[in-house]
């Protein structure tokens, strides 16, 4: 390893050797709250480490490739690195009370660890530009997630655990399938001679990208990837896990888990299969996905009555509006005005979600724990009972509703401004369609919280910690819905990986 | 160019929410809690005033504009920071003012989460307000669909009958509109050579309209469907027949100020959208204008005046019966639009002043009519008119300025639903005669079902099977000075309007001088 090497890494490596302190600490304390105090002050460590990257604070070399080309410290990069960070921060915060109950107080330290070592995985992820280390961060990613959803032992986090298992690994088998083809026709693994071989290579008229072997191993690639991103088809296991699961890991799993592998295939399809001529062809593929993606999840969410299913079956709703953004690419139309307003509102629209997604899910951690009661009935009157929670997840759902002025709009705005900039103005009317169907399953639950009257009218507050994370992140789905020029302006300088831009 | 004065009128009521939902804490909140609300909502009519009469009538065009231009930086999305006002939305910024004022004297009984209360209603303010204020498209929407939240929960906390599904359906009906009217923006954002999204030309900060921009533009979607996207919304909102069913369920249900504001300046959104979107947009459009189907909009009018007419004689709940009276009377605002008739020849702005004025004058006379059902309401406690009878010894304040409402609702010259009507009519007459002639019709089914009701619920013998016990009837009081307040603020508009019409019609024909170009 060299000196760039060691730099470019920084954040990673401090992100490793944080999970080994938290285990270290919890051998030491039988106190849950100190783990959780040493894993959120340590996580300030690889902030610094990233922020210095994108700034370059402690002199050059900062920005760069390292070990062999295999991974990329560019600020788009950086920009996911920054947001993994924040998500598991939060998820700290909202899981210090979580991991110093009864059940869990004995796994609180590998709870914490586990979620370090999979961000750890998903900020190599997201800054590798070959495919070997894209497989092998993304396992490192998955498998403490295993673990996670399983930690509690009960019969719906053992389900929970084994059916991400085995539909991970499934899932994965297939990416690297895909992978295979890829190399076995460039005879590369790097993303960016892949494109340089793909361009000399495909040439068959008629044929999706060119030659069948890419359209596979697009086809497996996008299977792999849309099992992590919870994309229909491969969204089944979202709403058992989510409900089976601890809530903080859900949390976990529906941002980071998600934002990391729309990075990844952002990267994959912007740089392996960049050509404009192999763009249309993706996405159109997007496209499909999404306007089914949306649909699906919105549709099956208007049923539910737990709410942990109902917000599984939104983030896959979530998801499809995303994936609009990724089919929104200029290649469509000719003279475009803006070469990267697709991905720059697929970045705009992964921030937003964050936060707004942040907000609800902790405020539900909030009030589960007190109420042990996770149906919708359960939030019944929750306005009376806790005026402050219940603001935190009203504003949160609107967020995710897309009413303004919160950040749910603006990014929905941006995102179908970009699909009609690309000429998809079908794919935006399905958008905003859908955002209509949401609108009854969010307001239904809106209406349960601010007008049901309460089965159990007793007033309850919140920890403090799982409070500030959660205000913390409605505090951001306010300030960058009204003033979206801060996060856009963010996005616009990381697009360096984009073409033309 | 930042004048401030606008920016301040708009979030003032915003500010003041903040500052309740915070402060007034301890004993005497609820009563600190009315006064900052009502103390915000005179300096907001204060300021409404003032941007009333500070409009420059002869200068014309756009006044003491705010502008920042980049409010998002995406090059796909080209939109600023902008307010304005003009001649169209002057006297609707004035309305808003009157009837927030009004609404918020108006809750001062209002017992029930008195901070979430007026809360939300502040908050109402801000929006509506926006909405008439705001110059750039992306900025109006957001002010549209921001002030669904507000009523939302107005209706459905503070509400009567079935508050909770009244509520949903007016979110639900209102946001089905503004995703169609979300379709337009954005199609209208993406065409080439759009490069802001002023609805309007400031010449004088460089600023070309869309107006402009689009005309003999090739869009990205048919001309026709983007006005048609535009339409749906304001339809749904004015509201048209057939899309008006949420209506009378959330008027009847909604809390009496709510329906002051709903009645009084909501629906006035889609009026003043109409004026200024679909008519000010689609003028010169390339293979599509307004021209094209103003016949077919005078047809939806009369249907929506005669129908809303009839189905408002049939009612006997007195809130359910003005609810569907403003069908009927959103009618001729929509006819009123339709007066630009088949081609830039034939059309009659004074018809199209008529639409706006019949606006600001719905707004006041309904208002006010809404009132006075809310304060007979906390009397009686009925608003089934067969129960109800020989109102008039008991509470005589109330019944006369509720005959003023009427007469004004019915068109008796002096008062201002006369000058509206009679505009409306004159302009429209010469473009469509036979819709303007059925439509005529609807003033004398105003007539029947406004005289039958006053008739029936304030002068009429008490019924044989009272619904007012002897006692709860002889124990009746009429308004005092705080109800007084309200009523007395809602009807001088409708005297001032009626005696002398030009202070708002001049400022109204100046708007749509502008947006006829």
């Amino acid at each position: 390893m060299t000196v760039q090497d060691f730099w470019v890494l920084s954040p990673e490596i401090s992100m490793a050797v944080l999970a080994l302190l938290v285990i270290s600490v919890d051998l030491m304390t039988r106190s849950m709250a100190k783990v959780a105090t040493v894993a959120f002050i340590g996580l300030s460590v690889p902030v610094i480490l990233t922020l210095n990257l994108w700034f370059g604070w402690f002199g050059e070399p900062t920005v760069g490739a390292a070990l062999f080309g295999t991974v990329e410290a560019d600020r788009f990069s950086l920009f996911f690195k920054f947001l993994l960070l924040t998500v598991t921060a939060g998820t700290i915060l909202a899981s210090a009370k979580y991991i110093a109950s009864d059940r869990m107080k004995d796994y609180g330290g590998e709870f914490v660890s586990l979620v370090l070592i999979s961000v750890t995985g998903m900020m190599v992820l997201v800054s590798a530009t070959e495919l070997i280390t894209i497989y092998v961060a993304l396992e490192l990613s998955a498998l403490p997630i295993v673990a996670l959803a399983a930690i509690h032992r009960s019969k719906r986090g053992v389900e929970a655990g084994t059916k991400f298992f085995v539909l991970s690994a499934i899932s994965s088998a297939v990416l690297l399938y895909g992978f295979a083809f890829i190399y076995g026709y460039t005879g590369t693994t790097q993303l960016s001679v892949i494109m340089e071989r793909l361009a000399v290579l495909s040439s068959e008229p008629g044929v999706p990208f060119g030659s069948y072997a890419v359209l596979l191993s697009v086809i497996m690639i996008f299977a792999g990837f849309g099992f992590k991103m919870a994309v229909v088809p491969w969204q089944m296991w979202v709403p058992d896990v989510y409900q089976g699961a601890p809530t903080p890991v859900a949390a976990f799993l529906s941002i980071a888990s998600k934002a990391a592998a729309f990075a990844v295939i952002m990267r994959i399809m912007y740089t392996a299969f960049g050509d404009p001529m192999l763009m249309q062809d993706w996405s159109g593929l997007f496209a499909i996905l999404a306007a089914v993606t949306m649909t699906v999840g919105n549709v099956l969410a208007l049923s539910q009555s737990n709410i942990k299913r109902l917000l599984g079956y939104s983030t896959i709703a979530q998801a499809g509006y995303i994936l609009i953004g990724l089919a929104s690419v200029p290649a469509n139309q000719v003279g475009a005005t803006f070469a990267g307003a697709g991905p720059q509102s697929v970045m705009y629209y992964l921030v937003g979600y964050a936060f707004s997604n942040l907000a609800v899910f902790f405020a539900v951690i909030a009030i589960t724990s007190r109420t042990k009661d996770d149906s919708i009935e359960g939030l019944n009157g929750l306005g009376k009972r806790s005026p402050l929670l219940a603001g935190l997840l009203v504003f949160g759902l609107l967020s995710l509703l897309g009413m303004p002025p919160t950040v749910g709009f603006m990014t929905k705005v941006v995102v179908f401004g970009s699909a009609l900039n690309a000429n998809l103005t079908w794919l935006a009317v399905i958008g905003v369609v859908n955002t209509v169907i949401a609108a009854y399953y969010y307001l239904r639950v809106i209406r349960a919280i601010m007008f049901e009257d309460a089965k159990d009218e007793t007033t309850f507050g919140a920890d403090k910690p799982v409070l500030a994370a959660a205000g913390v992140a409605a505090i951001g789905a306010g300030v960058f819905g009204v003033a979206p020029f801060l996060l856009l302006e963010f996005a616009q300088s990381a697009l360096s990986i984009i073409p033309g831009s | 160019m930042f004048d401030g004065i606008l920016t301040v009128t708009v979030f003032l009521p915003a500010v003041a929410a903040i500052l309740v939902a915070i402060f007034a804490r301890g004993k005497n909140a609820d009563q600190q809690i009315r006064w900052i609300s009502i103390g915000a909502t005179v300096a907001t009519f204060v300021l409404s005033v003032m941007i009333f009469v500070g409009y420059d009538q002869d200068a014309g065009g756009i006044q003491m504009v705010d502008y920042m231009e980049r409010w998002i930086p995406i090059d796909a999305l080209r939109s600023s920071y902008l307010l304005g006002v003009d001649g169209l939305s002057a006297p609707l910024v004035l309305l808003t003012g009157i009837l927030g004022m009004a609404a918020a004297l108006g809750s001062w009984r209002i017992k029930k989460r008195v901070r979430e209360y007026f809360m939300w209603l502040l908050m109402l303010q801000s929006a509506v307000l926006g909405v008439f204020l705001a110059l750039d498209l992306l900025l109006f929407f957001i002010f549209f669909e921001f002030e669904l939240i507000p009523m939302f929960m107005l209706i459905a906390i503070w509400g009567s009958g079935r508050p909770r599904y009244s509520a949903m359906k007016f979110v639900l009906f209102t946001l089905t509109g503004g995703a169609f009217m979300l379709v337009g923006i954005l199609a209208i954002f993406v065409t080439p050579g759009v490069n802001t999204l002023a609805m309007v030309s400031i010449p004088e900060l460089g600023i070309t309209g869309i107006p402009e921009l689009i005309a003999g533009a090739d869009l990205v979607i048919p001309a026709a469907l983007i006005f048609l996207f535009f339409f749906i919304a304001f339809a749904v909102k004015l509201p048209l027949w057939p899309v008006h069913s949420w209506l009378p369920d959330a008027h009847t249900d909604a809390p009496t100020a709510v329906s002051v504001m709903l009645a009084g300046v909501l629906l006035k959104m889609a009026g003043y959208g109409l004026l200024r979107i679909n008519l000010g947009f689609f003028q010169e459009t390339k293979g599509f204008t307004i021209y094209d189907v103003a016949g077919a909009l005078s047809i939806l009018a009369a249907v929506s005046v005669i129908y809303g007419g009839i189905i408002t004689i049939r009612q006997t709940d007195m809130k359910r019966l003005i609810a569907y009276s403003s069908i009927s009377h959103m009618g001729f605002v929509m006819l009123g639009v339709s007066a630009v008739g088949s081609s830039a020849a034939s059309t009659s702005a004074g018809g199209l002043s008529g639409a706006a004025m019949q606006m600001f004058t719905h707004g006041t006379i309904t208002g006010l009519a809404f009132l006075l059902v809310g304060l007979s309401y906390e009397r009686t406690h009925t608003r089934h008119i067969p129960h109800l009878g020989g109102l008039w010894k008991k509470m005589p304040l109330i019944a006369i300025f509720f005959v003023i409402a009427g007469f004004g609702s019915l068109g008796l010259p002096a008062l201002s639903g006369f000058v509206a009507e009679i505009m409306v009519f004159l302009g429209t007459f010469s473009v469509w005669p036979w819709a303007t002639g059925v439509s005529a019709f609807g003033v004398v089914l105003a007539a029947g079902y406004t005289l039958w009701m006053v008739q029936r619920v304030f002068f009429g013998a008490r019924p044989a099977t009272p619904g007012l016990s002897d006692e709860v009837y002889d124990n009746l009081t009429d308004a005092n000075w705080v109800d007084m307040i309200p009523v007395i603020a809602l009807a001088a508009p409708i005297f001032i309007v009626g005696i002398w019409p030009s202070v708002i019609t001049d400022m109204f024909d100046i708007g749509i001088q502008a947006v006829l170009r």
